[in-house]
């Protein structure tokens, strides 16, 4: 195979096309007489020009340097990287579902709307809440959509002036993000010595300013908070709500559901727990799911039956209003709906319990090579301390960029930040014992080589297009587009 | 066994073994028996792709779209033309399985592809610096307003209300959760209110919110109030459709501080509202406000050209709680195809687009001028929407016209109370002459 490292603009000659419109075919001036010259833009953006093959194989050949769920393992935790089925793929395709406009008339999609109300319900079934809101874009826009809730809630009780959300601190990043999107103020509170949530340290900080509370169960530990009853109470006890971060719903479903722990806000992740794709990083879609008494407060429209015959609804008083145009991403509602019916209520529970296995399996295989501080049955994912200090100064970085060397995606690194040299390893329920033990078996010979061979590591990854990037210079002498020099 | 399962009983068992319990259920030890679910959720059991495929499929067909129907409709999202080449790149599943490219050295072809729709972004809108996109025209402008309050440290956002309805009703969301005012300055006659707004600019002004061409799809004259604006040290933030920008000035030359749009235009299906892309670019004295991610130009160890994503320090995996955002996701696969989009249509094709849109839609226009009993209503440079006023009232029309197996435009008065028996109309360049007169003549034989 050749290597390449063209960019388009590099492969750019006037005049070459790669596309063909039909001739107009309406008698009228030029598009220049037609508009005011003042509007008019003097030069034309200068895109690159190459023939339908050179657009073709660039892109084939760019694809060919990446590394997806098709291509191997992708262990990377909390972002639950499952087999993105096919079939999901396929159906959303559909022109019955690609070509609808997002303001046709509501008789003009019906099956639309039937995939969105039995979406809506389902996913309320899956976590114990009594609506769920389809519309937000991705887990961080259920976020900040929760946060939002939160904050209507209490202005709409009187309590407009609790400023505070406590967020543990091993929380993901975004958490704290929207926590300042929405004008409230992140209170963190410390983990306790078995990586949960610390109830002293909690109740130390809740009070009448506090407006709630963030927590992803299992937490980013992959441990589950086993206090979450007692942490629900004394949250609802002072006032304040508790928001699920659904980014590690894998491991619960059909076992135990937020709602039943006593969350009042849920947002899901369709594309880590329902197998739609990442696309590289999106689109998501985070849709955000609420118990009765916040249902008003919910961002419209949503589906709901009406004289027999599906509408969008847009009336609800208390909404927080819009987080997005139109619906949520619809493409995504129908890769997850496919998923569901695909699994069915007896799969989802299977689900859980085999990437609970599987990251079982694989902590307790590893344990003895690698530093496990936190030494309990795990959920869906589990934390590796890295190596530890070591004669050459081989840091977690040097061990992921070689496990590229042995055909593997590397784990989350350095994350949460609460444990050292951090490997967040998340199966997922789709991969085989075979792989899982190649897997372990490449990370137990790094292991060795990190006292034998330190060299290799430092200089990985070996086979890649390009070797590791100065990642420094990138900040430092920005260059964020093609200039032709 | 399901097909998405691969575990044997057998390797079940060994695994069990390995870990030392005797069965999976022990694995839940840990969960508390009060939240343990009781029972099965109420789901129907797992169904085989033939199964599916079936349910699905009927779904499907109980929808009737734009492959159906002849569009005129837009306000938004945009049936325009979309190579045969885009679906394939993007169906890359080197590309759509993979994750945000945190490994950049097995991410090169994704970063790469950023960078180069981020190039492409910047070409279009004359501003350097685009990042890597963001979920839709609406949450970009949305933040584009956060960007000028971080660097104003000024509340007050003003925006027209010829600004899409929908960007203005997230906008309002934000803003209102985050602190910050929205102003609203009303539209006159199809365009803003230049006066009105010059007056509501004062020295607490962070931004004003323009678009153009407009949601009335009117060319709005932004000299004025970018003057006014910068006169009194806000910004300007400029919403734009990105195929327009083949033809018309660009926010750059408009002397936008930040520009976005939604990008749906380039090479996106309608899908139903989303997955969209939503666009920003920015000056360089801004760029370190943008939200999301944004790759960058690097070498490797033995010098050879990569990508990375870079100025993370913005971002909130760094700086959690000051960060400029709390986003994370993009919409990659989006940008991609918007990038094989503008790569596909290059230089000479993206101005092709335009021009057809801007022939065919005042062809529309002109032809429906003609009918007693209708009357376009303003009379001021257009793109490729126009308003149209009938002795008739819109939702009838619209069912007459679906009759037809067209699809009418969107009622302005929804939205634009002003405005009654008006609707709006798009003309995009898939829209054949043989359509179009059908179009005229069904609104003709409705009055």
């Amino acid at each position: 195979m050749i290597e390449y490292n063209k960019l388009i603009f590099e492969l750019s000659q006037p005049t070459r096309q790669a596309y063909m419109l039909p001739p107009c075919d309406v008698q009228m001036e030029e598009a220049a007489e037609l508009l005011p010259e003042k509007f008019l833009r003097q030069q034309a953006p200068a895109l690159p020009e190459v023939s339908e093959l050179d657009a073709v194989r660039h892109f084939t050949l760019l694809s060919n340097k990446n590394y997806g769920i098709d291509t191997g393992f992708y262990p990377l935790g909390s972002c639950t990287m499952k087999y993105n089925p096919k079939i999901n793929e396929n159906l959303a395709s559909m022109p019955g579902f690609t070509s609808l406009h997002p303001l046709q008339p509501e008789e003009t999609v019906q099956g639309a709307l039937k995939i969105m109300y039995e979406l809506q319900n389902i996913l309320a079934e899956i976590s114990g809440m009594a609506r769920v809101s389809l519309q937000p874009a991705a887990g961080s826009q259920g976020e900040l959509t929760g946060l939002m809730i939160i904050k209507a809630y209490h202005q709409q009780c009187g309590q407009g002036h609790r400023s505070k959300i406590i967020i543990p601190d091993s929380a993901h990043g975004t958490n704290p993000a929207s926590v300042s999107m929405t004008g409230y103020q992140a209170v963190e509170i410390k983990s306790n010595a078995q990586g949960t949530v610390d109830l002293a340290e909690l109740k130390a900080v809740l009070d009448s300013d506090t407006a709630g509370l963030m927590l992803t169960n299992p937490n980013t530990l992959g441990l589950f908070e086993q206090d979450i009853v007692e942490i629900a109470r004394l949250v609802h006890e002072c006032g304040g709500l508790l928001y699920y971060d659904g980014a590690n719903m894998n491991a619960n479903l059909g076992i135990t559901r937020p709602g039943d722990m006593g969350f009042d806000i849920v947002h899901y992740n369709l594309h880590k727990t329902f197998s739609t794709p990442h696309g590289g990083g999106g689109p998501g879609s985070g849709p955000v799911g609420v118990v009765d008494k916040l249902v008003e407060f919910l961002p419209m429209p949503w589906v709901v039956i009406k004289d027999g015959k599906y509408v969008l609804d847009s009336s609800a008083a208390q909404s927080i209003g819009s987080v997005k145009s139109f619906y949520g991403n619809f493409g995504i509602l129908v890769r997850a709906y496919v998923y569901l019916l695909t699994m069915g209520g007896n799969g989802l529970k299977r689900v859980s319990e085999l990437a609970v296995l599987n990251s079982n399996y694989m902590k307790e295989r590893l344990k003895k090579h690698y530093r496990l501080p936190f030494d309990h049955v795990c959920k869906h994912e589990f934390v590796l301390a890295g190596i530890g200090p070591n004669e050459h100064d081989i840091t977690t970085l040097d061990i992921a960029k070689r496990l590229i060397d042995y055909g593997y995606h590397p784990p989350t690194i350095y994350f949460p930040l609460i444990v050292d040299s951090a490997l967040m390893i998340e199966p997922t329920e789709t991969e085989n014992k075979e792989t899982l033990d190649g897997f372990i078996d490449a990370l137990i010979a790094i292991a060795h080589e990190a006292i034998e061979d330190p060299e290799k590591l430092k200089t990985a990854p070996h086979c890649t297009p390009v070797s590791r990037l100065d990642e420094v210079k990138a900040a430092r002498d920005l260059v964020l587009k093609y200039t032709n020099s | 066994m399901h097909p998405y399962l691969p575990h044997t009983k057998q390797d079940v068992k060994d695994m069990l073994k390995v870990i030392g319990v005797n069965s999976i259920e022990q694995l839940f030890d840990d969960i508390p028996e009060s939240i343990r679910f009781q029972g099965e959720l109420s789901l129907q059991d797992s169904l085989s792709e033939l199964e599916v495929s079936a349910a699905i499929s009927s779904l499907a067909a109980q929808n009737r779209g734009t492959d159906q129907l002849a569009c005129f409709l837009g306000a938004g999202a945009y049936d325009h033309y979309i190579p045969s080449i885009v679906r394939h790149i993007a169906g890359r599943s080197e590309f759509y399985t993979a994750y945000t490219p945190y490994q950049p050295e097995v991410s090169q072809g994704s970063l790469q592809v950023i960078f180069e729709y981020q190039t492409m972004i910047s070409e279009l809108t004359g501003l350097p610096v685009a990042n890597a996109s963001h979920y839709d025209g609406a949450t970009a402008c949305a933040e584009a307003a956060f960007m000028a309050q971080s660097s104003t440290r000024r509340k007050n956002i003003i925006v027209s209300q010829t600004v899409n309805p929908q960007t203005r009703k997230v906008l309002k969301t934000y803003l209102k959760f985050k602190g910050l005012n929205l102003i609203e300055v009303a539209e006159n006659n199809g365009s803003t209110d230049v006066e009105q707004m010059k007056a509501a600019i004062d020295r607490d002004t962070a931004a004003v919110i323009m678009q153009s061409p407009n949601f009335l799809g009117i060319i709005e004259d932004i000299a004025e109030i970018e003057q006014a604006v910068h006169a009194e040290k806000g910004l300007l933030i400029l919403s734009v459709d990105p195929i327009s920008l083949a033809i018309l000035k660009s926010p750059g030359e408009l002397g936008a501080d930040i520009a976005v749009g939604e990008g749906q235009s380039l090479g996106n299906t309608l899908s139903f509202g989303g997955p969209y892309l939503g666009f920003i670019a920015t000056t360089k004295k801004l760029m370190r406000k943008l939200p999301g991610r944004i790759a960058g130009q690097t070498v490797d160890a033995n010098d050879k050209r990569g990508f990375v994503l870079t100025m993370q320090a913005r971002e909130q995996h760094i700086r959690r709680a000051r960060a400029t955002s709390n986003i994370t996701s993009n919409q990659a696969l989006n940008a991609l195809m918007a990038a094989a989009y503008l790569v596909t249509m290059g230089k000479q094709g993206l101005v092709e687009v335009a021009s057809l849109c801007v022939k065919k839609a005042h062809y529309t226009a002109r032809q429906i001028a003609r009918l007693p009993g209708y009357s376009l209503l303003f009379d001021k440079p257009f793109f490729k929407e126009f308003a149209v006023q009938g002795k008739v009232e819109i939702p009838e029309l619209n069912d007459k016209l679906l009759q037809a197996d067209i699809l009418g435009g969107y009622d302005l008065s929804q939205e634009y109370p002003q405005y009654p028996n008006s609707m709006l109309l798009c003309v995009t360049e898939k829209r054949t002459k043989a359509e179009i007169d059908k179009l005229v003549s069904e609104m003709e034989g409705a009055l």
